[in-house]
This record gives structure tokens, C-alpha cells and sequence, in this order.
């Protein structure tokens, strides 16, 4: 939020006005203050620990938990004030806007969440053993009006405040975390209905295995990004061999995550071929060096060795569990749709999806790149080629779905190579 | 033993035969478990109900039990369900008066009950790890519940809630001292590293089933049985994230392995080396007593130790290092550290394979190199010298060898460590 629009700040003001006249209101007769201290705490706690989930200050954390709880526990008015918990978070990020728009959301969000609770036939007070099982349909009102309204309000500044042409602006619409927001705001059932058991000591024993959960996210996030760049850095050494290819599979692999959301593949799979991209050329390092860098034409047994390169590929990366998939596309990525490829000489849908994908990119990369025996060509004049070999070389319609990528989000081709720059050998050591 | 350099290799606990020290375990297991059964046959089942609701939430735990980092197990959801009966007061309007054989009895057969479909599918069950998680029940049950059904626990929460806590805690101990011994008798590691990396790495799952154990038994006062179900759901979504977290930590280091074989791959090393020289390495740093997740980043070392070897045009002649002359192999570990350090994570990985080649005693009073550099550069002498031969003469001669050198370059308690593997004690 650098430089918002006229319409952007009256939005957030009328928020935030209309969060003031709610707790203005009142009434604040029979509030049960202290529980009102603990609950807002947790919310305090929940808000602390929010998870940024995009660079644009998308930030996620489970502060409905603590606000539906006060829905049940202390009313409409009373939930307003838990609320406001939200000005107090203890996290980096926020400036003064952004917690005042997000206080006075989520006001909003529980405000009406707790009048939806009330319409819905819910009493508000410490449940008792007689409220199970009536006060789960009123409760799961409360809830889904919470989460609609707040992902309503997010949504709205995100849309008047997007960047012209920025993707971002679809993010409010992530359907897992409206579940997720859902999933957590189960809990404050759980927190109201042990009140009566366990009082103010309640939030401390639901809070444990929620930041366990949490912490359990955070580390898996941050392992899966280790693995990543763990993964590249191989990649990039296994390059080291061959200077013309220097950042090869990874651009065969932005290539191939081009092609595969193109097509509209699951993400989950569109993150299987980002690694089978990566890996497709392992196997190159079981090709003699100077074969790999020959000027010229190769003869029938250098030919043979550079051959075998999908296959001495599969062999390393076969031991990988999760690759199932990848690895079809490893092994086949120099298999032709005229059946002319290697090393199976597989034809046509005989040859796996993944593998046509990496084809497409594998050539394209090639081509736009410096080689030992040519430099690099420009990119129309791939594409030309490209359109030229489809059917024969290449699946046309992951050609059409590559192009159509290329011309509307660009394709950035290496730097050329500049001038001879030898390995080092034992001798040079 | 004709197969000398081999006994060091097991990577995690045998899951089929059982070691000698973990016998009496399972044993002391077994007879609870006929005792219990025995006991509550003769005095009759207390509450059906409550039996059934919690031994199906038992069993459905021990149905979803996760594998967790360094090849252990846990079921946050049956551990948690099985506390929480051992310690529940009142349900509904009704006091809770299962006796302690009950709950032992329950949770046994829950447990086996819930184990049957992995068995189905060939996946074999731990029985030293569900003994071990049986035990810390019944620990607490015998402590609890007699207390319990004489009355002489009750009231209001602040006054039950520190009992149930330090049981739980004392519990928790308890299974981790037990765990912690069987590692030590399986993986020849020191009781104390085993016991630390026990509580370190099980300390986060056992904050939350303890946490959800207690909500799950008062819980059942407000709510009755519902409790069972709807308060094992939080729970449900720790144990989701863990096993994502397990999962992509088992990925990583397969991953790691299977591209460390590059280098075999483009005839940098002999077939083998770098998985060889990792298990040694390993084998050593916990015979010194190095905690688990200093041995995790001498496994990466060890596995990535010969990566530099990429920048040579042409491989050394049989991949054996410890022939070529000190500078060289300094500026491949020095290309390797490069390699690594691109991950931006594992810069302290980086440090170890940087530090490979480098003396233990440098003559230039610089600091010494990392334990683990001196770990790996042992063991990847060893392994030039042995490949993969399994000859007993061999490999004494080769430790020998080693022996000479350790004014200077080997670590003298590395290569003690080191014989002390792969030469057989007469």
C-alpha cells in the first residue's frame, strides 16, 4: 500500500468508521470484562504469530479462533473488543493503516458474526452441558459469516489497491484459506465450551497444538525452500562441466512450468516437472567432457555416448521417491513425436506427457542459447522453428501453449557466452 | 564375522529383529498386556461406552502413526486419546472409575487393533516402539487412576490440572528414556546424546498430545464422549503438518543422496564412494557422541564431500583424492564448499566439506578444522584406500596406515573411533 487512490482511502475509512460506530454503540452492560481481557490475550497471541503470506503483506493467522470464541462467550459487543487485539499485535510489517484497516475488519467480521449467532437462535454466555449439541448450528453461522465478511473486506482492498496488470489481485480469492480460516475457527467452540471447566486456563491448552501445528508449517516451509535451492545448487554444479549450458535446466524448467499451467496442469504436478526440468540433463555428466564440447560433428560412438545421457540421468535420480512422474519425463525427453527420438524411440502418446513438455522447452532453450558449434538464435526465429518441427519433433499442442506463454509474459534467453574459458584440469590446478 | 568393514551399516533401528536389550521391553510389554486383560475380565468392564469411544480413538491414532525424522514413531492422536482416558474424572454428569488394569487393557488392544491394517499392507509393526508407548501410559494410569476412583482427586481444575500435568510430563520422560536406551543399544550411540536428541526432537509432539490429553478429559465433563471426537481434531491438524514436515525432510536427504552419485555418474569417484564414506562418517561421529542434528549435516558433508571434483575437466585417476598432492585437493573442497554454499542453507555443510583436506593439526596455527572435516577426511581416506573390498587384512592395514599419519593430518581419536568400527574386537 505505497500510494493508494481517493477511492482506496475512502473505502478503508469507511471501514474503520464503521468498526468505530459499532463499539460506540454499546451496550457494554453484563460484559464479563475479565474474560474479555483473556480472550482479547489469545487474539493478542494469535495476531503475533501471523504468517506473511505474500510479498504484498498478505498475512494469515488465527485470530478467528479468539474472536468466535468471544462471539459465544461474550456477544456481539463483547467480540468487537476481543478484536481490537488486532492494533496490538506484536509483529513486524503492519504500518499504521494497515492495522487500523485490519482492526477495524475484523470488528466488522465478528460484530456481525456474533449478530449472526444471536439470529440463529444462539445463547450467548459460559455453555453448559444442556447447550450440546443445539449450539453447533448456531456457531457454524457465526463462523461462515465471519470469514465471508472478512475475506469480503480483504478482498475489496486488495482489489482497490492492486498494481495495474499484477496478478496479485486474485489472491483474496485462495479457496484453501478460506477452509483453513474456517478450520481454525472450530476452535473457539472448543474454547467456549471448556470455559466452564477449565476457565481462563482454557486458551493456554487449545494455543499448544495450534502453534505446534504452526510451528510444523514453518519449519516444512522452510525445508521445502532448503530443498529447492539444494537442488538447483547441484544442478548448476553438474553444469559447471559445460559452459555453453550454464543456466540451461533452469530455464528448461521455467520453460516447462510455462507450457504445464498453460495446459492448465495441477499444481502439484506443475511442481513435479519444475524438478524433472532441473534434473532433465544429469545424466549429461556421464558424457566425456570433450565429447559434450566437440566442434563439429559427432562420430557414431561419441553419438552413442551422448545417447545414453537419459538414461544415465534415470539412474541417478531413480533413488528419489516423490519423482514417479518426473522420472517418465527424464528418461523421454528425447523421444520425438515421429518416433525418431532416442532412447526408446517411443511415437506420438506413447511418449509420457512430462517428456513432450521438456521436449518443447529442452529444444527451445537450445536453440536460443550459444553452443560450441553455433551461437544463439534469436527468439522469433525459434519459435518459427519450433512451429516448423511440430508434429514431427514436438507435440503441437504444447508448441501453441509455449508460444502463447512466450508472447505474453516474455522469455528472458541467456547472456551470451563470452569468450573461451577453459576448465580447470589437474594440470592447471 | 567375514564381512568386517559391514557391521557399521544399519541407518536405523532393525524393524524385524529384535536386539537383545529390547527384549525384556517387550516382554514387560506383553505380560501387562495379559495382566491387564486378565484383571478386567475378572472385575468387569467399567462404562462400555467410555471404553469403546476411547479405544476406537486409540486405534484410529495408532492407524495414523507418523514417521518421524532419524527413523522414529510416534501417534500423537492415540497417545493423547489414551492419557486422556487414564486421567478423565466425569463424563457428563457420571464420575469415571475405569480402573488402571482397564485403561491398560483398552489402550493395548486399541493399539493392536490399529495396527492390524498396516500389517495388512506389509508394513511390519515396531513392537519395541508401541511397548514403549504402552509403558508411559500405564505409568500413568497406575498412578492416576487408583487415586482417582478412591476420590481423592477432584474439585476444581487448578487443583487436578498440576497432578494430571507432571504425570503427563513424568510420562513423557519416562518414553523417552526408553526410546533413548533402545537407540543406544541399536545405533551404538551414548545414552546421554540419545537421550537429549530424544527430548529435543520429541518435545514439540509431546507438548501438544499432553496438551490435547488434558482437553480431551475435561472436555468430556462439558460435552460427554462428543469430547472424544471433536477435541482429537485439533490434533488431527498438528499431525497433518508434522507429516508434511517428515515427508519433505525424508525427501531431501534421498534427494541429496541419489545427486551426490553424480560424481559416480561422470567417473569422478569409484561406484559407491560418497554412500560409503557417508555411512562410516556417520557410523564415527556417533561413536564420539555427536548429537543427531550434527550427524545430519555430516551426512550431507560426507554424501557432497566430492562435488568439487565437478570443476576438474578430467577425473582423478580412480577418484582416490588422498593420492593427489594437498593443494589440489584443498582448492576441490574449496570448489565444492562453492557449490553448496549456492543453497544458501546448508552453510554450515559448506564449512565442513571446505575443511576437508586441511590437516588436524595445521602447521600454520590456524584454527583447527571442524570435527566433521576431520571425520570425513578420515573416513574418505579409508575408503581410497579399501573401496569396497570387505577383507578384514585390508582394512587393518589400511587403519594402519592411517595410524602413521595422525601426528599431523588424521584426528588420532577419529581413527581410534574408526578402528574400533571396521576392525573386529578379538
Amino acid at each position: 500500500m505505497d500510494k493508494l487512490s481517493r477511492i482506496a482511502w475512502l473505502y478503508i475509512g469507511a471501514v474503520i468508521a464503521a468498526a468505530v460506530i459499532v463499539l460506540a454503540k454499546g451496550p457494554y452492560a453484563g460484559l464479563n470484562w475479565s474474560q474479555i481481557a483473556v480472550l482479547g490475550l489469545l487474539l493478542v497471541a494469535c495476531e503475533s504469530s501471523a504468517t506473511l503470506l505474500n510479498a504484498r503483506g498478505l498475512a494469515w493467522s488465527a485470530n478467528t479462533m479468539a474472536s468466535l470464541a468471544a462471539v459465544v462467550l461474550c456477544g456481539p459487543v463483547g467480540a468487537v473488543l476481543v478484536s481490537c487485539g488486532t492494533l496490538l499485535g506484536i509483529r513486524r510489517g503492519p504500518s499504521v493503516v494497515q492495522r487500523l484497516f485490519n482492526t477495524g475488519m475484523y470488528a466488522l467480521s465478528a460484530y456481525l458474526a456474533g449478530r449472526a449467532f444471536i439470529a440463529f437462535g444462539g445463547h450467548v454466555g459460559t455453555p453448559g452441558q444442556s447447550s450440546f449439541p443445539g449450539l453447533i448450528g448456531p456457531f457454524a453461522a457465526a463462523a461462515v459469516v465471519h470469514v465471508a465478511v472478512n475475506f469480503m473486506l480483504l478482498h475489496g482492498v486488495f482489489w482497490l489497491t492492486k498494481d495495474p496488470g499484477g496478478a496479485s489481485a486474485r489472491v483474496g480469492l485462495d479457496s484453501k484459506l478460506w477452509l483453513t480460516d474456517l478450520g481454525y475457527g472450530a476452535f473457539g467452540v472448543l474454547i467456549a465450551a471448556l470455559w466452564s471447566v477449565l476457565g481462563p486456563f482454557t486458551p493456554v491448552l487449545v494455543l499448544i497444538p495450534v502453534f505446534v501445528a504452526r510451528w510444523a508449517v514453518a519449519q516444512f516451509a522452510a525445508q521445502q525452500r532448503a530443498y529447492e535451492a539444494t537442488v538447483s545448487a547441484l544442478c548448476q554444479a553438474v553444469e559447471t562441466k559445460d559452459f555453453y549450458t550454464r543456466g540451461h535446466s533452469e530455464r528448461v524448467s521455467r520453460g516447462a512450468v510455462m507450457i504445464a499451467s498453460e495446459i492448465g496442469m495441477r499444481p502439484e504436478r506443475v511442481g513435479a516437472i519444475r524438478y524433472a526440468g532441473m534434473l532433465h540433463d544429469v545424466g549429461k555428466l556421464g558424457v566425456p567432457t570433450s565429447v559434450l564440447q566437440k566442434r563439429g560433428s559427432l562420430t557414431d560412438d561419441e553419438y552413442a555416448a551422448v545417447q545414453l545421457h537419459p538414461m544415465r540421468g534415470l539412474d541417478i535420480v531413480r533413488e528419489i521417491g516423490f519423482l514417479d512422474e518426473a522420472l517418465a519425463g527424464i528418461m523421454h525427453h528425447h523421444e520425438r513425436i515421429d518416433g525418431r527420438g532416442y532412447p526408446m524411440g517411443l511415437a506420438g502418446d506413447e511418449i509420457p506427457e512430462f517428456a513432450r513438455v521438456l521436449g518443447v522447452a529442452d529444444a527451445f532453450d537450445a536453440m536460443t542459447s550459444d553452443r560450441s558449434y553455433r551461437g544463439a538464435r534469436p527468439i522469433p526465429e525459434a519459435i518459427a522453428e519450433l512451429r516448423k518441427w511440430a508434429g514431427k519433433q514436438f507435440d503441437p499442442a504444447f508448441v501453441d501453449a509455449f508460444v502463447t506463454a512466450i508472447q505474453r509474459d516474455g522469455w528472458t534467453a541467456p547472456e551470451p557466452v563470452p569468450a573461451e574459458e577453459p576448465l580447470r584440469t589437474i594440470e592447471s590446478l | 564375522m567375514t564381512v568386517a568393514g559391514r557391521w557399521y551399516e544399519p541407518r536405523g533401528l532393525p524393524r524385524h529383529a529384535l536386539d537383545s536389550g529390547q527384549w525384556p521391553l517387550v516382554a514387560f510389554a506383553g505380560l501387562l498386556i495379559i495382566w491387564s486383560v486378565a484383571q478386567t475380565a475378572v472385575s468387569g468392564v467399567h462404562d462400555v461406552h467410555a471404553a469403546l469411544a476411547f479405544g476406537a480413538l486409540i486405534a484410529f491414532g495408532e492407524l495414523l502413526r507418523l514417521n518421524l525424522p532419524g527413523d522414529r514413531e510416534a501417534a500423537p492422536i492415540a497417545t493423547a486419546g489414551a492419557m486422556a482416558y487414564a486421567l478423565v474424572l466425569r463424563i457428563g454428569d457420571d464420575p469415571a472409575r475405569p480402573t488402571a488394569a482397564q485403561v491398560i487393557a483398552v489402550t493395548a488392544l486399541a493399539m493392536i487393533v490399529g495396527a492390524l491394517p498396516h500389517l495388512a499392507v506389509g508394513r511390519p509393526a515396531r513392537l519395541t516402539m508401541m511397548s514403549a508407548r504402552l509403558l508411559a501410559v500405564a505409568c500413568v494410569a497406575a498412578t492416576f487412576r487408583p487415586l482417582a476412583n478412591a476420590g481423592l482427586i477432584g474439585g476444581r481444575w487448578w487443583s487436578e490440572l498440576p497432578i494430571m500435568l507432571g504425570l503427563i510430563i513424568v510420562a513423557w520422560f519416562l518414553e523417552s528414556v526408553v526410546t533413548a536406551l533402545i537407540r543406544t543399544d541399536a545405533l551404538r550411540t551414548r545414552f546421554g546424546v540419545a537421550l537429549g536428541d530424544e527430548l529435543r526432537i520429541q518435545f514439540a509432539i509431546a507438548a501438544a498430545t499432553g496438551a490435547s490429553a488434558l482437553l480431551i478429559a475435561f472436555a468430556a465433563e462439558v460435552m460427554g464422549l462428543a469430547a472424544v471426537a471433536v477435541f482429537a481434531a485439533p490434533l488431527l491438524v498438528t499431525q497433518v503438518a508434522l507429516r508434511r514436515y517428515a515427508g519433505i525432510r525424508a525427501t531431501y536427504l534421498q534427494t541429496v543422496r541419489a545427486l551426490a552419485r553424480v560424481t559416480e555418474i561422470g567417473g569422478y569417484v569409484e561406484t559407491g564412494h560418497s554412500a560409503r564414506v557417508s555411512r562410516l562418517a556417520v557410523a564415527i561421529g556417533r561413536e564420539l557422541g555427536m548429537p543427531e542434528a550434527a550427524l545430519l549435516e555430516l551426512e550431507y558433508a560426507a554424501l557432497m564431500h566430492d562435488i568439487g571434483q565437478l570443476s576438474l575437466r578430467d577425473p582423478v585417476p580412480g577418484g582416490a583424492t588422498v593420492l593427489v598432492a594437498r593443494e589440489e585437493q584443498r582448492r576441490i573442497a574449496e570448489y565444492g564448499a562453492e557449490v553448496i554454499q549456492q543453497a544458501r542453507v546448508l552453510d554450515s555443510v559448506a564449512d565442513i566439506v571446505r575443511r576437508q583436506s586441511d590437516p588436524c593439526r595445521p602447521i600454520d596455527r590456524a584454527q583447527p578444522p571442524p570435527l566433521s572435516s576431520r571425520i570425513i577426511r578420515a573416513a574418505n581416506a579409508y575408503d581410497d584406500l579399501v573401496g569396497s573390498s570387505a577383507d578384514p587384512a585390508r582394512a587393518a592395514e589400511a587403519v594402519a596406515r592411517l595410524r602413521l599419519d595422525t601426528a599431523a593430518e588424521y584426528d588420532p581419536s577419529v581413527v581410534d573411533a574408526l578402528s574400533r568400527l571396521v576392525i573386529p574386537a578379538a
